[in-house]
């Protein structure tokens, strides 16, 4: 199995990344020698591409299994169409049929059932009477107020409903050892694991091993019931996409998380191919084979949501994020011929929003990639970008990005997804004395509201000091909660199974309405703001005279309250205690919930109004950045990322024809942007490259767009997919577009 | 030494090579029909500013506009020649590469200071023939003509633009006279065609000016295709 390979570390201890560094080969050519799809590719994708119009037209679910919970073994075999898949496996016995994951919540699967007119099957009724699932468990332990701040949104997206998600399994693990060496590695740390006082952490973490041995003896069953033994090492390219897809499989049979990365594969299964390339046992048309139809499963990747969530995160996201290229440790770029073929897919089989295509980028990655990397954005506008220079010295170079641009250690670290608290909504709680501005209802502890009749921004921060203090406590609080549920109830077996036992955990919390609360901050120092109050004295709007420097503008005066604001939040948060110690970080990433967010918040003082969306992740405010959008680049690059180290998300759209006149300077001036602003300290960039023109025809002739896909706040969608308020939101949103 | 300044872009991508920090000075001595700035005709309005503040914020940059630059656009820019040339030395001191977007109508005497310092002419050829020049702009081309003279002289790079408009300046007749007399000028290396379009006519509206071109369509994308074959053919790198 190992023959040819380098030998390490990695013969002796689960070490991929030991493995990786001893035998892969770095690729600084073109990509003049891809190859296009091949018969078989083109047959099946047409098969998919009609069960997805299918999908579509049926109103986003094609069918649902309602009589089997979902676990790894559950489910039959199924097949797209057996002899043209080169690559095999679904989560059902069906294509896009739905699974029920019932661990996370019975509840939000009877809402998806009822929403898509379906009946719970009552055998499945039963086995919850008797059992309960993480989210009974959450609300057994929710305080009043953590409800309260739940229900009116300033606290919002918690994952105490269903599978948290955010975590990457080292599905590489599979292939390059077979499941057996696994569970014999997990049976000597059960083995080990006997310390002198039995306590509940250890005594979790024995229960967990034992979990996580039976997933992986479930695994083996799995890929068993597709004819195929996966217990010892893979040969070869093709097995090794393989295995690795099973055990990827495995967890998305397993969880429906928010987020199911699939972590940093390419350059690992390169080493497979440059070996099968050499020895001739493949060719790169049947090589290119092999991803394209792992690919087109990635794609397939569907789970059971209820209409709330998809007003919340719109477009049926999995997030299967692949992380590509990067600098390793030792200065060798990590490009491979792989990592083309992984991008690839969005010529052979057009744009898509998954696999979220990530590509960790420094300015020293060879130019040749750049060029591909750049072509492929301006023609799709399928991927995104994060700085591998600032995330190499915290993680090293072998992390992923779970989700959106959540960095961490594969195999070695996890994160508690905390979705975001609305800062927006806090300012506002803070100069009405803690009551909510829409409803009227006190919601932290009370105290005096700002009765002048300008505000005073001293007065203001303080409070608003005091708010988030406040603020962030319960924050933390509710997450420890929902997270040491979802470990009672709804543990990831299979993806903790593909984990070293000892890891660091992290609380990621997120904040939301950076650039509101900012701008409000901003035109209270520099304009004067003058509080509208209702009959009942609570503020519900503001009127703004004068001018104010405002977010997005590379102007320090604003800029410097923004960083202020990052810093002093994650501060707060740092100071409470978390659940199993996990480090507590925060992100600045909303995906499409900005809108939502917005339609919950009233009047802000920057002069936006009540339920108008929040500009996405850290994005300037709609329209307010008027210098360009490299003033625009170099604000949001000035956000710390050592006190946001969960990532800072900033979503970037222009017409082509601002770009650069010819092709080859549109493809020089992006590379020159993203050069730039990794260089300013930029943290993550969604690239669009659209015409205004061809978002509005899609919005009334979706079915000629089926494979229109744009950058959402850290993942890719289907523009069609998206409900109409946030296609709008989209196409309101700063569009740069000067001739 | 201070300047009147319009606005600035820091991504400007069509006014020069690579990635451009731009500066839009006030002020202008044509009133182009076409003209898309309208709101930078008024001299010595705007913002003042000098160049010690403005280099400031373009050094802001310097990551950016690394393999651009800066390109200084209006207005005319070198009605601020004095402005310009200081801009320009600065730029040359922290190794940024300059670019003035001028029409030519400056006379040669009053702006030449600031010519020699900078790095890249983008000159704005609005019609060959004079008298059809002035009807469209309110002056001929005489200064353009001798201020490109000047540019071979003293080997300067030039970039030519020439904006088409249906019925005034597509005509391939006088295109093919100006493609032929560029076509013995070794300093340009580039020649810009810029279709006509309308999306500055809303800023005529506010300023209470009558916008004469409102029925004009742009260009046909042939046409363009067509005007930039007649400059190829006379060994011009039309795009």
């Amino acid at each position: 199995m190992y023959k040819s390979f380098n030998k390490g570390k990695w013969n002796s201890t689960i070490d991929v990344r030991d493995f990786i560094q001893k035998n892969y080969t770095p690729y600084g050519g073109d990509d003049s020698f891809l190859a296009e799809p091949t018969k078989k590719t083109s047959e099946l994708w047409a098969k998919v591409k009609e069960l997805m119009e299918q999908e579509r037209a049926k109103g986003g679910v094609l069918d649902i299994d309602t009589h089997t919970i979902s676990t790894i073994a559950s489910h039959k075999p199924g097949y797209i169409d057996k002899p043209n898949e080169t690559i095999v496996g679904l989560q059902t016995d069906e294509p896009l049929k739905r699974a029920i994951m019932p661990f996370g919540g019975i509840r939000m699967v009877r809402t998806s059932l009822k929403a898509y007119d379906r009946e719970m099957d009552p055998a499945v009724e039963n086995v919850f009477k008797y059992r309960k699932t993480h989210n009974d468990g959450v609300f057994d332990a929710y305080t009043d107020e953590m409800k309260k701040a739940r229900h009116t949104g300033i606290i919002t997206g918690l994952p105490d409903a269903y599978g948290r998600g955010r975590i990457i399994g080292d599905y590489r693990r599979v292939p390059l050892y077979g499941v057996d060496f696994l569970i014999e590695q997990k049976k000597e740390s059960f083995k080990n694991y006997v310390l002198d006082i039995m306590n509940s952490p250890v005594i979790r973490q024995r229960e967990e091993i034992s979990e996580q041995i039976r997933a992986l003896s479930e695994l083996k069953e799995m890929a068993a019931s597709y004819g195929i033994d996966i217990s010892k090492p893979a040969s070869d390219t093709k097995e090794a996409i393989q295995w690795l897809y099973f055990a990827y499989l495995a967890a998305v049979k397993e969880q429906n998380g928010a987020a199911m990365s699939l972590g940093r594969v390419s350059t690992f299964l390169d080493i497979y191919a440059e070996r099968d390339l050499n020895e001739g046992k493949y060719t790169e048309s049947e090589i290119q084979e092999f991803v394209d139809h792992f690919v087109m499963k990635l794609r397939m990747v569907r789970f059971l949501r209820t209409p709330a969530y998809d007003e919340l995160f719109s477009g049926d996201p999995t997030w299967v994020t692949e992380a590509l290229a990067g600098i390793g440790v030792d200065g060798r770029h990590m490009v491979t011929k792989m990592t083309y073929r992984f991008l690839h897919t969005l010529t052979n089989l057009g744009p898509a929003p998954e696999p979220n295509m990530t590509v960790l980028w420094s300015e020293r990655l060879p130019e040749a990639f750049k060029q591909f990397c750049a072509r492929l954005s301006v023609e799709t506008s399928s991927i995104q970008y994060e700085n591998d220079d600032l995330m190499r010295q915290e993680f090293g170079d072998d992390y992923g990005i779970a989700c959106c641009v959540s960095a961490m250690r594969i195999g070695k670290q996890m994160q508690f997804f905390g979705a975001r608290a609305n800062l927006g909504k806090a300012l506002l709680y803070a100069i009405n004395g803690g009551k909510d501005e829409i409803s009227g209802e006190q919601v932290s502890p009370a105290f005096a509201p700002i009765t002048s009749e300008y505000l005073d921004y001293d007065e203001v921060m303080e409070r608003f000091n005091t708010t988030m203090d406040w603020l962030s406590k319960l924050y933390i609080n509710t997450l420890n909660i929902i997270h040491f549920m979802h470990d009672k109830y709804c543990y990831e077996r299979i993806e903790m199974a593909l984990h070293d036992e000892e890891i660091l955990r992290t609380s990621a919390c997120g904040i939301a309405g950076l650039s509101v609360v900012v701008d409000s901050l901003s035109a209270i120092k520099y304009a004067k703001v003058k509080p509208i109050r209702n009959e009942n004295g609570l503020v519900v709007d503001y009127e703004i005279e004068g001018e104010f420097p405002m977010f997005g503008n590379n102007d320090d005066r604003v800029d410097s309250i923004a960083v202020d604001l990052v810093k002093n939040f994650m501060n707060k948060l740092s100071k409470h205690k978390t659940y199993r110690n996990s480090k507590p970080t925060m992100s600045i990433l909303t995906i499409t919930s900005n809108v939502v967010y917005g339609k919950k918040t009233g009047s802000t003082p920057d002069g936006r109004k009540r339920g108008e969306p929040f500009a996405p992740g850290a994005n300037p405010m709609h329209k307010r950045d008027t210098k360009g959008c490299v003033a625009s680049m170099a604000s949001v690059a000035k956000l710390p990322y050592e006190y946001s180290e969960d990532g800072i998300s900033y979503t970037f759209s222009i017409v082509p024809a601002a770009l650069g006149k010819t092709e080859s300077e549109r493809y020089a001036n992006l590379i020159a942007l993203m050069d730039g602003y990794f260089n300013e300290g930029g943290h993550h960039i969604n690239v669009n490259v659209l015409d205004k023109a061809v978002l509005l025809d899609a919005m009334d002739h979706p079915e000629k767009y089926p494979q229109l896909t744009i950058r959402v706040s850290g993942y890719a969608v289907n523009f069609i997919k998206l409900t109409r308020e946030q296609q709008l939101d989209v196409i309101n949103r700063t569009f740069h577009e000067r001739f | 030494m201070e300047g009147y300044i319009h606005s600035v872009e820091t991504y400007g991508t069509l006014d020069g090579p690579g990635i451009r920090y731009i500066v839009f000075l006030q002020g202008c001595v044509l009133r182009c029909k076409f003209c898309h700035n309208p709101d930078t005709w008024q001299s010595n309005s705007g913002k003042k500013k000098t160049v010690h503040e403005v280099m400031e914020d373009i050094l802001k940059y310097k990551n950016f506009i690394k393999s651009g630059g800066m390109t200084l656009s209006g207005g005319e820019p070198l009605i601020q020649a004095d402005f310009a040339a200081e801009l320009f030395k600065e730029c040359k001191k922290h190794g940024i590469h300059t670019a003035v977007d001028t029409s030519g109508a400056i006379p040669l005497n009053a702006c030449r200071h600031a010519i020699d310092e900078v790095d890249l002419v983008l000159l704005d050829i609005k019609s060959i023939d004079t008298s059809k020049a002035r009807s469209l702009t309110g002056q001929g081309n005489e200064n353009a003509l001798k201020l490109l003279d000047y540019l071979e002289q003293s080997k300067k790079e030039v970039w030519i633009r020439h904006v088409v408009v249906p019925g005034i300046t597509e005509n391939y007749d006088d295109i093919e006279k100006m493609a032929k007399y560029l076509s013995k000028y070794s300093v340009i290396s580039r020649v810009d065609i810029l279709p006509f379009h309308k999306m500055g006519e809303y800023k005529w509206e506010e300023l209470n000016l009558k916008y004469e071109l409102s029925d004009v369509q742009p260009p046909k994308k042939e046409s363009i295709l067509k005007i930039k074959e007649i400059f190829r053919k006379h060994n011009l790198n039309a795009v």
